[in-house]
């Protein structure tokens, strides 16, 4: 056992402790409440915090350890993305819109945590309705870098990876549109995948953009990546696009190593803009796979990747825009008062509710889809997305899986990039092309430049999570990233 | 492509999204901007290829028409704004 604390462990340490009886889930969510009470005025990766929940769903897990009836998640405390509904329990989106509301009804994902011994420790705060790269556009307050509290820890997810990497959860959820769980992930040092789409369930997933966000674990190393993925994945018949395959676990698969797997490198996302010292991370990472036995490919192309940031901010905010159609101050959520009837009531809700981001993509998405304008920005997007996702077939005929860098560069400073939303929107040039084409990706930690975080991203083809965690798997067992924490002020272990 | 203040107002009020002046103008500029960035799509060529509507292709998802289970309707009107004998109450539609 780590000498930094209970709330350091990661979900497999804490299994088997708890199963041998050695801690109780009462002692090890304890130890993490008081973790949160230290650092989390620095951190801010909370919107809501359950600790009363969180000790009476402990109690229930010792209860099932005790009759050995538990599964590797019982009993470890766990931080959920505030985009996705748990009943009884507030559920902002990070928005005034939602403020205040509490939703009926679990998402799938939770229901299944529960199924599993879910404690669950509060909700993650986020960018507002998912949209943007830092969660400083949450309506309620930016979250801190755990590595440096000057600089964001990305986002969307930024509450869930900053949680992780402070030891203010054992892992999290969050949600990826256009990397943002992976980005997050790679900011904060710790391990995000997004998966296959249709891999893990979207009911009640509050939606962004229906045909881009996956919902995925970010933990502290790919075996608890594993681990999660086990409990949450699978089809889902409330889920129209739930792919319908039976239920299958990944955490027993890890071992296998990477020896004659054929890595390709696209050049295309080794572009200018890019940090030279990210860069370096990325080499380095793709000789520690080379060492390990796979067969490392340089000289990759997919030429459709400069495209794909004008597709991604045309589709995503299309598809935002109708989503968001529903916060009309009607059934739920924030209610404008000022007087008039129902159309003026509604504007007002909206222009009050909503942040500036939000609005700029609901009005990009409006556009983009609006007569006279549909074909040329929507129609084309949706084509130029079915190039890309040829571009991507085409590699992997070859190649088992592509590695590139997660970000372009190390995490930026709070208020650095939201003078031009475009600058911002540049931090997921390496994220964005995997939700274009729905392909499943890994985000590792794979270095340190100047004492911040840098990671490196595993994209496969659909449906190979097994290939992916095993390549991660193999990566953390020759390297130690994964095993560092921020060492400064509030935050030293 | 440079949008119009009419421009704006229009696909605000398509999103029924109220603006006051000051954001009208810097939506105006913000939007603007960005469509510039999405020009680069026309470089390509894409009258043979078909639209991507979803990334996994399942068609026709559809479920058996049976009765289950829903919300009670305390549930449902507990995040009311305003509601009024098990209905949520509303502005006035028409005038």
């Amino acid at each position: 056992m780590t000498s930094r604390g209970l709330w350091d462990l990661t979900i497999h340490e804490a299994h088997a402790l708890l199963a041998s009886r050695q801690v109780s889930s009462m002692e090890l969510t304890e130890a993490v409440l008081r973790r949160i009470e230290a650092v989390e005025p620095a951190v801010g990766a909370f919107v809501t915090l359950t600790p009363d929940l969180a000790r009476e769903q402990a109690l229930a897990a010792d209860r099932r350890l005790a009759a050995g009836e538990a599964s590797p998640l019982t009993g470890v405390p766990g931080l959920i993305k505030d985009v996705i509904c748990t009943r009884g329990v507030r559920t902002t989106c990070s928005s005034r819109m939602l403020e205040e509301f509490v939703p009926p009804y679990d998402a799938t994902v939770v229901e299944r945590l529960r199924e599993a011994g879910l404690v669950m420790l509060g909700k993650a705060n986020m960018d507002e309705f998912a949209m943007g790269s830092s969660t400083e556009n949450s309506a309620f307050h930016p979250t801190r870098n755990p590595w440096d509290t000057q600089r964001v820890p990305g986002g969307s997810s930024g509450g869930s990876a900053a949680g992780v990497a402070a030891g203010e959860a054992i892992w999290a959820l969050g949600s990826d549109t256009g990397g943002s769980i992976r980005q997050p992930a790679a900011f904060c040092g710790i391990v995000g995948l997004k998966p296959t789409y249709g891999l893990v369930s979207r009911y009640g997933l509050v939606a962004f953009a229906s045909s881009l966000d996956q919902i995925g674990p970010m933990t502290r190393d790919v075996e608890d990546c594993a681990l999660v993925l086990d409990a949450i994945a699978g089809y889902d018949p409330r889920d129209s696009t739930s792919i319908p395959l039976p239920r299958r676990g990944y955490a027993q698969d890890l071992e296998g190593g990477v020896k004659g797997l054929r890595i390709g490198v696209p050049r295309e996302y080794l572009v200018e803009g890019i940090d030279p010292e990210v860069q370096r991370v990325v080499e380095a990472a793709a000789g520690v796979c080379a060492e390990m036995g796979a067969i490392l490919d340089w000289d990759v192309s997919l030429p459709t990747t400069s495209y794909a940031l004008a597709v991604y901010y045309i589709l995503a905010p299309s598809e935002a825009s109708a989503n968001l159609a529903r916060y009309d101050g009607v059934k739920y959520g924030y209610s404008a008062t000022e007087p008039g009837g129902m159309w003026e009531a509604m504007m007002a809700t909206r222009q009050e509710g909503f942040g500036p981001e939000v609005k700029r993509r609901i009005m990009l998405g409006t556009y983009a889809l609006s007569a006279g304008y549909y074909d040329a920005y929507y129609l084309k997007a949706q084509k130029v997305r079915t190039l890309i996702r040829r571009d991507f077939e085409q590699a992997f005929a070859t190649y088992d899986l592509l590695l590139t860098p997660t970000t372009p560069t190390v995490p930026f400073r709070l208020g650095e990039k939201m003078a031009d939303p475009f600058q911002m929107y540049l931090s997921d040039v390496c994220t964005i092309p995997v939700n274009i084409a729905g392909l499943p990706a890994l985000a590792l930690p794979a270095g340190l430049v100047e004492g911040l975080p840098v990671g490196v991203q595993l994209i496969g083809k659909p449906l190979s999570e097994d290939l992916l965690l095993r390549a991660g798997h193999a990566f953390q067992q020759a390297t130690s990233w994964h095993t560092l924490r921020p060492a400064a002020g509030p935050l030293s272990p | 492509m440079a949008l119009s203040k009419e421009d704006v107002e229009h696909v605000a009020h398509l999103a029924r999204l109220g603006l006051g002046p000051a954001e009208v103008e810097q939506m105006r500029e913000e939007i603007s901007e960005i469509l510039d960035h999405f020009r680069i799509l026309q470089d390509l060529d894409t009258a043979e290829v078909p639209p991507t509507t979803q990334a996994v292709t399942l068609l026709s998802v559809d479920r058996d028409d049976e009765p289950g289970e829903s919300l009670p309707a305390s549930a449902v009107l507990f995040n009311a704004p305003e509601e009024e004998d098990g209905f949520f109450r509303v502005r006035a539609v028409l005038g």
